[in-house]
């Protein structure tokens, strides 16, 4: 009798927390991810942030990572989609390559960085675009939540590429690191890979390290699709860290 | 002097006169630098505010004769939107007396006439009556005819005094003597010889005028100004079929300024509330200062845009969102207006080898029509293309290798795979350039660059290596 009331109240809170549970999701079609969030996949109307290294030399992985999650919303809600960006060096075939269109991208590039947010909230308001993507250096918890209500009204998903710390008010938080592929032959260069992390995600807890998931993904180039690599027996492939720990 | 007032005119003193005299008769006479320029822009002021009553009005620049400034009006086919010339002259010289300024308005048949009688005429009766104006005009003494000083001077020696005494002499006489001008301008004013009126600038053909009888200054007076006008503007370009690229709103201030304000839209629009949406967030600029007289809102840039067009557009962008949210034209306007429109664009691929070349910019609208016109290059792309390629110190072990370490910001990146070379030649029908040599490289950490070399070995100059992009 206890328990049940007990179960009942965490299911009431957690309606209560997360009012995201019934939003529209986007699958990633990777069940080991999927299954890791609550609610099957990266969840709509809502704001997502994504974290860039301090150095644009690596800013790659994370850019891949925003045009794959871009090129699938604007496929499914055959909408464009807008990126606010205040750099100019972004390259069309390479996000091509990822499933987003030339067609389907729209580019915004405010001369302040004040601009970006205003301009990315004005495109969240917008109801012609399936998703908007943003680079900023910080942000602000103020901006973070008016995004993520304009997110949740108007039902288009945000992307928050961001330099600076993260804020509770993101459904999820990635950080996406450069993995050496596993080329065929060894004068060529793999297929795209990365470590994917999830190091926040409303309603999961996270692990010892201080993160949600982890995993190796792949990006096909033949499917257009990720998928989880398998880590291969070569040791430069596992990083540094593990390394050290296995001695 | 040039110039003086009419309590100064009234205490003795004339234009032309000497300071010192005038200081005599006036010693506290109040004395101010003639600023030719700021009088031109006053006048321009004018001739810009007149354009509600008539399209063709322009600055009199006819100064050698010292008779000060003027405005001319071409009212043929105005008058009568004013009730009549007498109206339309009231109102006017009521509306330069809000300026401070005194004037003296006139109209008759010719520029010349009208010239000639707003100078010297009877200013109780300023229109000419018509029939009469030849017997009247031949009474006005010689200055009236838009003549130099000398030449009147001249003149006046001869025993001419007045426009009559002259027209009674042969034309040929007097051209030898005074030149040609004597005769032009006769005929001028008799409307023997055209002489047009021709604006500052064209007028816009697509533009509406708010006069007030009392100065507005606050906003939300403005506001409802626009709203108005914008209706009706839209409504005039409803029936032409036309859609507003540019606007441009001009407030006329009553200091004699002019403040302009304009709103540009991505695709050509009619729809009077998001156009006033846009000019909303510009009016916050709009400074009243003493008030405004006169507001006035032209379409200086408008294409066709078809009834179907226009609600094939809403459904097209707006789609069921009209209630919730802004369809995504008004978005790209909205925008526009607040960064400038060249910092909305979409990419286009066109024919090119050069990856800096391959990609270009076009305005949001109209959205691409076919897809896939140029395909994406076969190899493997970065993401982040360097506008300036950065130069990299590389160690490669052979000629056509790629290299096997290099830095770059001063850091040193060893590589464990490398993919190439693929050579994109630079293009001849272009200048210069040398041969690339194109490798997509991976360090031991992962990350992924794209690394060319230009030039090759064994030619004029050594190779460099340059870093243009970086991969996923």
């Amino acid at each position: 009798m206890n328990k049940m009331t007990l179960a009942q109240l965490r299911a009431h809170i957690a309606a209560l927390e997360n009012p995201e549970r019934k939003l529209a999701v986007l699958p990633f079609g990777v069940t080991e991810i999927d299954a890791v969030l609550p609610w099957g996949g990266l969840p709509m109307g809502g704001l997502h942030e994504i974290d860039m290294p301090p150095d644009d030399a690596g800013d790659g992985p994370a850019l891949g990572f925003v045009a794959v999650l871009l090129g699938r919303l604007a496929v499914q809600q055959r909408r464009p989609v807008l990126w606010v960006s205040g750099r100019d060096d972004l390259y069309a075939p390479g996000l091509a390559g990822f499933g987003l269109a030339a067609e389907q991208l729209l580019m915004v590039r405010p001369g302040r960085g004040s601009e970006i947010l205003a301009a990315m909230e004005e495109g969240t308001r917008c109801c012609g675009l399936a998703a908007v993507a943003g680079e900023v250096w910080t942000l602000d918890g103020i901006a973070v939540r008016r995004l993520q209500l304009a997110a949740r009204e108007s039902g288009s998903t945000v992307l928050v590429m961001t330099r600076g710390d993260g804020h509770g008010t993101a459904l999820t938080r990635w950080r996406v690191g450069p993995a050496p592929s596993a080329p065929p032959i060894p004068e060529a260069v793999g297929e795209w890979r990365w470590w994917l992390t999830l190091t926040h995600c409303r309603g999961r807890g996270t692990n010892d390290d201080g993160v949600v998931a982890r995993w190796l993904v792949e990006w096909n180039d033949e499917t257009h699709r990720l998928r989880l690599a398998a880590v291969s027996g070569d040791r430069s492939a596992v990083p540094e860290d593990r390394r050290r720990a296995a001695g | 002097m040039l110039t003086v007032n009419r309590a100064a005119y009234l205490g003795g003193l004339r234009p032309g006169g000497t300071v010192a005299d005038a200081q005599a008769l006036i010693p506290d006479l109040q004395l101010a630098r003639a600023d030719p320029e700021a009088d031109l822009a006053l006048l321009e002021y004018l001739a810009d505010s007149c354009l509600c009553y008539t399209p063709w009005s322009a600055v009199d620049d006819w100064t050698e004769g010292k008779q000060g400034g003027g405005l001319w009006l071409d009212i043929t086919g105005c008058a009568h939107l004013q009730d009549g010339e007498d109206s339309l002259l009231r109102d006017l010289v009521s509306r330069c007396g809000r300026h401070g300024l005194v004037a003296r308005a006139a109209v008759a048949d010719t520029p010349g006439a009208a010239w000639a009688w707003t100078r010297f005429g009877d200013s109780g009766s300023p229109c000419l009556p018509v029939g009469a104006d030849r017997r009247i005009l031949a009474a006005l003494p010689l200055a009236a005819l838009r003549l130099l000083p000398s030449t009147v001077e001249g003149l006046n020696r001869l025993g001419l005094k007045s426009i009559g005494d002259l027209e009674a002499l042969p034309r040929a006489g007097l051209a030898a003597r005074f030149g040609p001008a004597v005769a032009v301008r006769l005929d001028q004013m008799r409307g023997r010889q055209d002489e047009p009126i021709s604006p500052q600038r064209p007028p816009e053909r697509h533009q509406t005028h708010l006069r007030f009888a009392e100065p507005i200054a606050r906003s939300e007076d403005i506001a409802a100004a626009v709203h108005q006008m914008l209706a009706s503007l839209c409504q005039e370009l409803g029936r032409q079929r036309l859609g507003v690229r540019r606007l441009q709103l001009v407030a006329f201030r009553l200091d004699a300024t002019r403040q302009r304000l304009g709103i540009g839209t991505s695709q050509p629009n009619r729809d009077p509330r998001h156009l006033f949406r846009l000019l909303v967030e510009s009016l916050a600029a709009l400074d009243a200062g003493f008030g405004i007289d006169m507001l006035r809102l032209s379409a200086t840039n408008v294409a066709p845009l078809q009834t179907e067009q226009a609600a094939f557009a809403a459904v097209s962008q707006g789609g069921e969102g009209e209630q919730n949210g802004q369809s995504l034209g008004h978005l790209c306007d909205s925008l526009g207006n607040r960064l400038g429109f060249d910092r909305i664009y979409r990419f286009a691929l066109r024919q090119s080898h050069l990856p800096e070349r391959l990609v270009r910019r076009l305005p949001p609208f109209p959205a691409s029509s076919a897809p896939g016109g140029e395909s994406a290059p076969e190899g493997r792309r970065p993401l982040r293309l360097f506008i300036r390629p950065e130069a990299v110190e590389a160690v490669a072990p052979l000629p056509d290798a790629p290299p096997l370490l290099f830095r770059w910001r001063r850091r040193i990146h060893r590589v464990a795979h490398a993919e190439g070379p693929e050579r994109l030649s630079a293009e001849w029908w272009r200048e210069g350039g040398l041969d690339r040599d194109y490798y997509c490289v991976e360090d031991v950490a992962g990350c992924r660059f794209w690394l060319y070399r230009e030039g090759a070995y064994g030619g004029e100059t050594i190779p460099r290596w340059f870093l243009h992009g970086i991969f996923p």
